[in-house]
């Protein structure tokens, strides 16, 4: 029968063509437009000219690139350490089939709901050494100046990051447990393992697979943190937050120099193919493929 | 035999009797697992209560009052500066370039997929779904330049349809990938005895493909929604227009000019929030066993 529709369905072609039209426009063509630009000179408004490879110099010549790819880097190591255990153990308690469980799940969900914005501006409130909740409390160790020192900026951008996206790791880790078989659990149980041990024998090793999908919409999603950080710090204080995507946008758009932010957006494309590749090699196999999907 | 994206019931329900016995052995419970949760718990409320009890304090009375207390004195004066500093027009817009973008794009993506599935598998189809899929890991921000160039040669820099345009595109392959999964799972035979009827693939797909694969389509369209209506880069770079704003740019605009009044832009983060949870309360089961299903296996 296969065979019998496919013949008859060739017509069927034209159908995809107005969503491949703006996926070409707006996405594919950008993508190579990165390429070209960044052998280009531009300042964002007048003409383009052709430079060869003078934005590529002055930008692999500039201490900010090492220090951008620094700082996301450390952004993204950070906030995986924070989310991987928190989502695991929190997915792990939600799937269960109680009740409240699933209650505790719709809450989790609502930060997920909450725009990047109005997160950062939420925890620059918040944490206001002035007039945010430290002061309100008279909580000493919560009046402290989290924006203005580069560590603790980093470490309150990862606090946010990790507050608003927890909850959807773990409900991907709940996903990916319910579908454990019970049985490997029944057996593990006659065989006198206790929880801690079947945590690490069964739950674990099952759920390689969604650690490495979650892992790589954590870490590839951590590319391209913009909003929050460009909200919350701007980049500072003293370029301490100033990550690849932020380094991009301020290049290009503050600095007018469009030519080494095309540069930079080239190298976060490429950072951000070579991480998922090496996630997929960890996997082991091709079954990471279609778990990938979502990215 | 329909396995959709979006069906839960009948896997918990196989699960559920094993379940009992299992808790019914002699297993302790999950101390550690529940400790983080409800740690996890309070990280998520407290600030969410914060935002919800302060937005109705006055701001002579914050600096004064318990800020985990709610206000012996509510007000909405800081709601009424919101709504007096533009709001209204920011959440308009937000909601023309949400409904602009997710229903095109939904749509478009429908049939896309829809062609993907039943065209067969000929080569110019394998090779736009190939390319669909690989369109995932083309991040919106990396490209955001030649966006930026495309949308000022076309003369449409500070115009809602710029926002629009590249939101629809970045949309699609996710949706494409979902629907086309769930398109999959409609029987064989069903699209087999449309066309004995005589029916045009065009009507199988509306009366038959579209009804059956609504699940995912209300996904898809929540979660679509749901990250352009929290866009914040597309309107930064596409627009510098105060009326063109859209509500996370105003948010940010709004936080600018009134630093200090806290109470007043905790209500302009909760406004700016109400529609997508409004939504959120309505479409809830739906997104949320959408998502876990399209992302763990």
């Amino acid at each position: 029968m296969g065979t019998v529709t496919s013949a008859r369905n060739a017509s069927l072609a034209w159908l995809v063509l107005p969503a491949l039209a703006f996926f070409v426009a707006f996405a594919v063509i950008p993508l190579l437009g990165i390429v070209v630009l960044s052998f280009c000179k531009w300042n964002g408004l007048g003409d383009i000219s052709f430079a060869g490879l003078d934005s590529w110099r002055a930008v692999l010549g500039n201490p900010g690139l090492p220090h951008a790819l620094w700082v996301t880097f450390l952004i993204m190591a950070l906030s995986w350490l924070v989310q991987t255990p928190a989502s695991i153990l929190i997915g792990v308690f939600i799937a269960g089939h109680q009740r409240y469980r699933a209650l505790l799940a719709v809450i989790y969900f609502v930060p997920l709901l909450l725009s990047s914005a109005a997160i950062a501006i939420t925890y620059k409130a918040l944490l206001d050494p002035n007039f945010g909740l430290g002061p309100g409390l008279h909580l000493d160790f919560l009046v402290q100046d989290w924006l203005g020192q580069g560590p603790l900026a980093v470490g309150v951008v990862v606090f946010a990051v990790s507050w608003q996206y927890v909850p959807f790791h773990s409900l991907v880790y709940q996903g990916g447990i319910r579908q454990i078989p019970k049985s490997m659990y029944e057996a593990a149980e006659l065989d006198g393992a206790g929880r801690v041990r079947q945590f690490f024998s069964i739950t674990l090793p099952q759920l390689k697979y969604t650690v490495i999908t979650s892992s790589t919409l954590m870490v590839v999603g951590s590319l391209t943190f913009f909003d929050l950080i460009w909200v919350l710090t701007a980049g500072g204080p003293a370029d301490a937050t100033r990550s690849l995507a932020l380094d991009m946008y301020i290049t290009g758009f503050r600095g007018n120099q469009m030519g080494p932010a095309s540069c930079i957006a080239v190298i976060l494309v490429l950072v951000g193919l070579a991480i998922a590749q090496v996630l997929r090699r960890l996997g082991g196999s091709d079954a990471s493929a279609s778990q990938m999907e979502g990215a | 035999m329909t396995s959709t994206v979006t069906t839960q019931p009948p896997r918990s329900d196989q699960v559920r009797p094993g379940r009992v016995r299992f808790r019914g052995v002699r297993n302790r419970p999950n101390v550690l697992g529940a400790l983080v949760s409800l740690l996890w718990l309070a990280v998520v409320v407290i600030p969410i209560y914060w935002i919800v009890i302060t937005s109705f304090v006055d701001q002579n009375d914050y600096f004064t009052h318990n800020p985990l207390l709610p206000p012996s004195s509510p007000t909405l004066d800081n709601y009424r500066l919101v709504l007096e500093n533009s709001f209204v027009q920011y959440f308009f817009n937000t909601a023309i370039v949400t409904i602009g973008a997710v229903v095109p794009a939904v749509l478009m993506s429908f049939m896309a997929a829809f062609a993907i599935v039943r065209g067969g598998g000929g080569r110019f189809l394998t090779g736009v779904n190939t390319l669909f899929l690989m369109g995932l890991a083309i991040p919106l921000q990396a490209v955001i330049i030649p966006v930026y160039l495309i949308i000022i040669r076309l003369q449409l820099y500070n115009t809602l349809v710029a926002l629009i345009l590249p939101s629809i595109a970045f949309a699609i392959p996710l949706t494409v990938l979902v629907l086309s999964n769930s398109v999959r799972d409609v029987p064989k035979e069903l699209f087999e005895s449309m066309r004995l009827d005589g029916c045009t693939e065009w009507g199988t797909m509306w009366r038959l493909a579209f009804p059956l694969t609504r699940p995912a389509i209300v996904t898809v369209t929540i979660y679509n929604g749901l990250i352009v209506w929290n866009n914040y880069l597309l309107p930064l770079i596409l627009t510098d227009r105060p009326d063109r704003r859209t509500l996370p740019l105003g948010l940010a605009a709004f936080q600018g000019q009134y630093t200090v009044n806290i109470p007043a832009v905790l209500a302009s983060v909760l406004l700016s929030t109400l529609p997508i949870l409004t939504l959120y309360v309505i479409g809830r089961r739906q997104l949320l066993s959408g998502l876990t299903a399209g992302f763990s296996k």
